[in-house]
């Protein structure tokens, strides 16, 4: 399988990696003592190292080519599995029940600081699937997601700081607004695809952030924010480990409802008719689909979420700045769809867990954050592009037609 | 240039003479510089192409352009996005599946794993299923094999008998094209040169010389 070729190759890529890393790992100035000191050993490890992934590489490669000749073949392979996992009752249902009594008991069980963790791995999961209907569904690279986060938690920390409304009358009305704005943003870049809406989106991002930056009088600039009232659960103020837990509940409610939500849309005439844009907007216009209409729809409905979400952001940390919304919360908010598998819903929830709860629980290895999560996306987009969960179409069945049994959907 | 109802008439041409661009313009995909699109009496060609279609006119679009990640169904079901009434979408779902019988085991693949034949077939069910009073059809016989394009063009005239769907065809094949239809127009450079019955432009003789390639 390994033929000589390939050991010759890995042996090249570890000479080059000594060669390309000789100056900082080898080479070590101490000033204090002002001599220069050999580590020929990290030498040794860099060239060891790079061997064997190099092998490994070339060994996954040599796999997936081989899968790619004789289809079927490598069916039974892992990720499938999960797919086959959530098309079998038998094997989901005890999960899932597993799942809840874990989730509900999860606040009792573990300190406030895995339950604020778990909860922000929520929240991204929602901005996730919200982002999903606009990147996932609809086929629209949207990089500047974070803004709609913004304004939602913007007028939440506006509206509670001026008008002293409370969070469940803001959180529609973040809704609402993440919604206009998303309307805001899709008209003039009706016209664009690809990599130029994707850098527009990315502009308009950084315009609201700037705009929350320097626009003292309204936004009260860098300082942002402070003292914003925590959610009240019928009027009843919480103490902060309990207002902890309540967000947590509140999360996996909305949680759940985004899910509800999401799903009954893909599976709609007009996340049909996303999907369809997608793949091909003349023929979708031939069919009489309004592609104005049907792409403002996605970026409004996308951009409700993150509305929703920067409100509850904005309850819950009580402290807002526009620091919170650059644009590497977008990166992480599409690599979460990315990773998960566009389209899939719980493809993007495995992916908001994987990105947002990994990083913290590895904190040991956070100066190697940014490298570890390169390698991940550069990995996933050689072995597996669709993502970890891949979306599935929906079938229709329409076995007897002619008795005119007819659609069930 | 003139359709009227119920007919089949095609409209021939070389490459670039402007036969694609008629129809997109009649569809409201690309708007007319000048001039005025009437359907049914009404100015058309202000208006957006969803609303084209909700008045009845459906495009096969040149070369094929079906949904290949969509399944055969899910294409279908895109032909009718204009349509509520649930249960005549069935029955003409039926039709179909009687037009062409391929379809129906295919329902379930995706529309790119279909042969180019099936394809062009998915393509004109999926007009089809918008229930056009006028259906256009761009170059249906692009790059398939002769024997399909026959079935294709039986098709076409079994529709237009059954269900007096006019049908506006734009074909680079000639010969066929004249065959097919009632009448036809010749096209050349963006104006309509020559119009006459089918009949008469298949025996005239520049038509000859120029298309046909006797």
């Amino acid at each position: 399988m390994l033929n000589f070729s390939k050991i010759k190759k890995s042996l090249l890529t570890a000479i080059w990696f000594m060669f390309l890393t000789f100056p900082i790992m080898v080479i070590h100035i101490n000033p204090v003592e002002k001599a220069v000191e050999w580590r020929w050993h990290n030498m040794f490890l860099v060239g060891a190292g790079s061997f064997l992934l190099s092998l490994l590489w070339h060994y996954l490669i040599k796999k997936k080519e081989r899968c790619f000749k004789d289809a079927g073949a490598c069916e039974s392979d892992t990720a499938p599995f999960l797919q086959r996992f959530m098309n079998e009752p038998r094997l989901y249902k005890p999960a899932l029940s597993a799942l809840t009594v874990i989730s509900l008991s999860f606040p009792f069980l573990f300190s406030s600081y895995q339950v604020n963790i778990m909860t922000t791995a929520l929240m991204y999961a929602v901005l996730g699937l919200g982002l999903n209907i606009v990147v996932g569904l609809a086929g629209l690279l949207d990089l500047g997601y974070v803004a709609f986060y913004a304004v939602g938690a913007y007028s939440y920390a506006l509206l509670n700081h001026h008008f002293g409304l409370g969070f469940w009358t803001v959180l529609p009305v973040g809704a609402l607004l993440g919604a206009l704005f998303g309307i805001l943003l899709g008209f003039p870049v009706l016209r664009l695809r690809g990599d130029y809406l994707a850098i527009v989106t990315l502009g308009f991002g950084e315009i609201i952030r700037l705009i929350l930056e320097n626009w003292n009088e309204f936004s009260f600039g860098p300082s942002g924010i402070a003292n914003i009232a925590r959610p009240s659960f019928f009027g009843m103020q919480f103490p902060l480990k309990g207002a902890t837990i309540y967000i947590y509940f509140l999360m996996i409610a909305l949680a759940l409802f985004t899910v509800f939500v999401v799903s009954r849309l893909q599976n709609s005439r007009i996340g049909r008719a996303w999907e369809a844009l997608r793949e091909d907007e003349i023929a979708c216009q031939a069919m009489g689909i309004d592609k104005t209409r049907t792409k403002l729809s996605a970026f409004a409905l996308g951009a409700t979420w993150a509305g929703m979400m920067g409100v509850v952001f904005a309850a819950r940390t009580t402290f807002i700045n526009p620091a919170s919304f650059t644009f590497i919360e977008s990166a992480i908010i599409l690599s979460i769809v990315v990773l998960g598998g566009m389209g899939s819903i719980p493809g993007v929830i495995a992916g908001a867990f994987i990105l947002i709860l990994l990083p913290e629980h590895l904190r040991v290895f956070s100066e190697y954050r940014m490298l570890i999560f390169g390698a991940v996306l550069i990995i996933m987009m050689v072995f597996r592009p669709q993502g970890m969960i891949s979306m599935t179409r929906r079938i229709y069945r329409f076995e007897n037609v002619k008795e005119g049994r007819g659609i069930d959907k | 240039m003139e359709i009227s109802e119920g007919e089949i008439i095609t409209l021939i041409g070389a490459n670039g003479a402007g036969k694609t661009t008629t129809l997109m313009s009649i569809s409201g995909l690309v708007p007319p510089k000048s001039g005025e699109i009437l359907f049914l009496g009404k100015p058309i060609h202000k208006m957006s192409p969803d609303k084209i279609v909700s008045l009845g006119i459906s495009q096969v679009p040149e070369g094929r352009r079906i949904f290949p990640h969509l399944t055969v169904m899910e294409n279908l079901h895109m032909g009718a996005f204009l349509r509520r009434d649930t249960d005549r979408i069935k029955k003409d779902l039926e039709y179909i599946f009687e037009l062409f019988p391929i379809l129906p085991s295919r329902r379930h693949q995706t529309g790119g794993t279909l042969s180019g034949g099936e394809q062009q077939m998915l393509a004109i069910s999926r007009a089809l299923m918008a229930r056009p009073r006028l259906l256009l059809l761009d170059e249906p016989s692009l790059g398939l094999a002769p024997k399909i394009i026959k079935q294709i063009f039986e098709i076409i005239r079994k529709i237009n008998a059954e269900h007096k769907t006019t049908i506006f065809l734009v074909e680079q094949n000639a010969n066929l094209a004249l065959q097919a239809a009632d009448r036809g127009y010749v096209m050349e450079n963006g104006s309509i040169v020559l119009s006459d019955t089918a009949q008469n432009l298949l025996s005239n003789n520049d038509v000859k010389k120029a298309y046909l390639g006797l």
